[in-house]
């Protein structure tokens, strides 16, 4: 099978990391994987803050960019929300009718990477070992726009090695929300607070999510309050194996 | 016992929930953000009822059905509104009633007043009304020299106490049960009222039961209006809007004009869904419905104000028209995490938590309140829980688009951090070369304020809202896209 990868914009800049293990775990798994550098951002920033029109050229950007490609894999749930929930609104209201069939028949090729794995792969058990307690949050976006329901959990039940423990109300935002958390910097910081209580109470040594940048605003606090935690992308977890474990930065 | 007189009231008695007077919602939120009683009493508060809804939707296997039928109903009287509206003016004219249709808050807030007159009413009693919040009724008639006095039990504790609804179905969330002994002591005069529940509500018995005997004129709102019947309902747990219907010789409604339900079978569905949703209950403790006069039965003069109040410029806009399906449950508001850490005077409106932040700037044409769409971090519980399925994020995002298209254009915007950021981000991810330049001198730049740990802490302008209370990790040595053209270049 070929796949196409969408690192995004973030992932390709901060968490390089992240990108690496989805192209380790996948070429574990048999896929061929291309990946072209002229990728940047699908428009979320910007269509999330108002700014439509430049939204809208990214999205177009990315549509004319992968348009031709088998399998879309992108390792960032909010990013696969964008492109399903808002794409079709920006390219009715700005765009031409070819740009609107070309997405349309993108659009069912574009997975979230725990989409990709369970559903378009068919398997649940990558051949992962990661031996620790891990706890999982439930990105927003992965759960009420992809509905993403027990793939992440069907994953890293198979996980050899891996304790799997709860975060209480693991579904509550943890406050990133995008320019939210510099725009309503005190309000997200007070979500994050409660959020992370959640999160620390679940004595994990690692937080995984399938978005990185629920994982930066939580790391960070974790990182700014000395919580012995980190956080993973599930990527990343998924990619250790016992002849090849996690390389530590 | 008696109650103390209010006091005669300000100018902007309800400056707080303004719009047009209101600090930004971030200045706002911070004020509640200092204060962890208050958001100890919310979270409490929330945490009670969204754990009895969440039983009772449980139980209820045919819960997403209702919510699409709900959202059928709501969508199907608001495309017909107009003749929904005239179909009930006719029902409810022909039973007895008298219908005023008010364009702004000014009219009705005049029409009510010449109603009051008119019963030579210099005291009126109230059930539970946002709406006449919206109108800021209260301060307007205490004014022109009507004294108000609120019959609902939360209702009550902020008039008494001084205090703004923080909630649109449980008003006072935001004051526990020692802080309302505080205000029934102080202003009943009870020295030696305990913070018993059942003490307490003794106390407003005593103090209500005066004026439903004494005072012949009431004001209430509406749940619904039935257009096939030309009735209208209320729905409460106390049973004090059921005195207020019951007791009285003239009943003033005032009802905003989307609150109208094609047929009284639709009844069947929205009660199922607003009762759950609301307060946690599968039926709410009263339901009262009447239509028009009935001789020797409840008021004998009744009147019905329609409220418009910039909602039918609301109903042309195809995104935004889901917002008038609302039917006031609040359930949003308890979802909300946003919400959960500044309740609702933050959102200075009467209207607070997500369905105020979409519906509060529509109501200000876009002229107030523009921080409210922003008050939301887009995660979408709002339009999960939602019994009428209105897209909360889908109408954020809209009003966000307009604000923006409205800002860009002055002059203040060029320089302003968000806004220029934004601007620059446009062009480099237009390009994969300048986005990856952009990433070459993000590292150097950044470097300056990584430490040895490999973390920033500290970060200037729009950054140090970031860096105020979390890390972040340096820029990595290389860029995913860097790592995969070595890599592609050591296999070749």
């Amino acid at each position: 099978m070929q796949a196409s990868l969408f690192i995004t914009c973030y992932n390709d800049t901060l968490f390089p990391e992240t990108g690496k293990a989805v192209a380790r775990l996948l070429e574990r798994l048999g896929v061929k994987l291309d990946f072209s550098c002229r990728q940047t951002c699908c428009g979320q920033m910007h269509a999330n803050t108002g700014f439509r029109g430049e939204a809208f050229s990214q999205a177009k950007r990315f549509v004319r960019l992968y348009q031709d490609t088998e399998t879309v894999v992108v390792p960032s749930s909010s990013c696969v929300a964008m492109i399903r929930e808002q794409y079709q609104g920006l390219f009715e209201e700005l765009g031409s009718d070819s740009l609107r069939e070309d997405f349309a028949a993108l659009l069912p090729r574009v997975f979230e990477l725990s989409e990709f794995l369970v559903d378009r792969l068919g398997v649940d058990d990558v051949g992962s070992y990661f031996p620790h307690r891990v706890a999982y949050h439930a990105s927003c976006h992965g759960v009420r726009a992809l509905h993403l329901g027990d793939r992440p959990f069907r994953l890293l039940g198979k996980v050899r090695g891996l304790e799997l423990v709860q975060i209480p109300n693991a579904d509550r935002c943890c406050g990133f929300g995008g320019t939210f958390s510099v725009k309503n910097a005190e309000v997200s910081s007070a979500m994050l607070a409660a959020k992370l209580q959640d999160v620390v109470s679940a004595r994990a040594e690692v937080c995984t999510a399938l978005d990185n940048s629920c994982l930066m605003h939580m790391g960070g606090a974790m990182h700014r309050q000395f919580v012995g935690m980190r956080t993973m992308h599930l990527a990343e977890i998924l990619a250790c194996t016992e002849t090849s474990p996690e390389v530590q930065s | 016992m008696s109650a103390q007189q209010p006091r005669s009231l300000p100018e902007h008695e309800h400056a707080e929930l303004d719009p047009r007077l209101a600090p930004p919602f971030p200045q706002a939120a911070l004020r509640v953000l200092r204060n962890p009683q208050l958001r100890k009493n919310v979270a409490h508060a929330i945490d009670v009822i969204e754990t009895k809804r969440g039983k009772l939707v449980a139980e209820k296997t045919d819960w997403q059905a209702l919510r699409e039928a709900a959202s059928a109903i709501r969508n199907q009287a608001l495309e017909h509104l107009d003749s929904y509206l005239e179909e009930f003016e006719k029902n409810c004219t022909a039973a007895g009633g008298t219908v005023h249709w008010a364009a702004d808050a000014d009219e009705a807030r005049g029409l009510i007043l010449d109603l009051l007159r008119q019963e030579n009413a210099r005291e009126v009693i109230k059930i539970k009304t946002m709406t006449s919040v919206e109108i800021q009724l209260n301060p307007f008639l205490e004014r022109s020299g009507v004294e108000v006095y609120e019959t609902d039990l939360a209702e009550i504790i902020l008039q008494l106490g001084d205090e703004e609804p923080s909630h649109i179905v449980v008003p006072a969330l935001h004051i526990n049960r020692s802080q309302v002994r505080e205000i029934f002591a102080r202003r009943m005069g009870l020295e030696h009222l305990s913070d018993d529940p059942k003490e307490l509500t003794n106390a407003a018995r005593a103090y209500l039961r005066s004026k439903f005997l004494a005072i012949p004129t009431a004001i209430s709102g509406a749940n619904f209006l039935i257009a096939e019947t030309g009735g209208v309902v209320v729905v409460e747990s106390e049973g004090n809007g059921r005195m207020c219907l019951t007791l009285p010789q003239t009943m003033i409604t005032i009802v905003g004009i989307e609150k109208v339900l094609p047929r009284f079978q639709d009844l069947e569905v929205m009660l199922q869904l607003l009762a759950r949703s609301a307060t946690g209950e599968r039926m709410n403790p009263y339901t009262s419905l009447w239509t028009g006069v009935t001789p020797g039965d409840g008021p004998q003069r009744f009147h019905v104000v329609l409220l418009d109040n910039g909602r039918s410029s609301i109903l042309k806009k195809p995104v935004e028209r889901q917002t008038l399906k609302c039917i006031r449950c609040a359930a949003c508001m308890n979802a909300c995490p946003v919400y959960r850490q500044t309740g609702g005077h933050a959102y200075g409106s009467v209207y607070p938590g997500p369905i105020g932040a979409i519906l509060t700037p529509q109501l200000m044409k876009m002229e107030f309140a523009q921080s409210l769409p922003y008050a939301s971090s887009l995660c979408g519980a709002c339009y999960e829980v939602c019994p009428v399925k209105i897209n909360i994020p889908e109408v954020l995002l809209e009003l966000r688009s307009q604000v923006v298209d409205q800002e860009r254009k002055k002059t203040s915007r060029i320089f302003d951090p968000m806004y220029l950021g934004l601007r620059i981000a446009n062009l480099l991810f237009a390009q994969a070369w300048c986005f990856h330049l952009a990433q070459r001198m993000g590292r150097i730049g950044l470097r300056l304020f990584t430490r040895k740990d490999g973390w920033i802490h500290s970060l200037p302008s729009v950054g140090g809202k970031w860096t105020q209370t979390r890390d972040l990790r340096g820029f990595p040595q290389q860029t995913f896209h860097e790592w995969w053209a070595e890599r592609v270049k050591e296999t070749k």
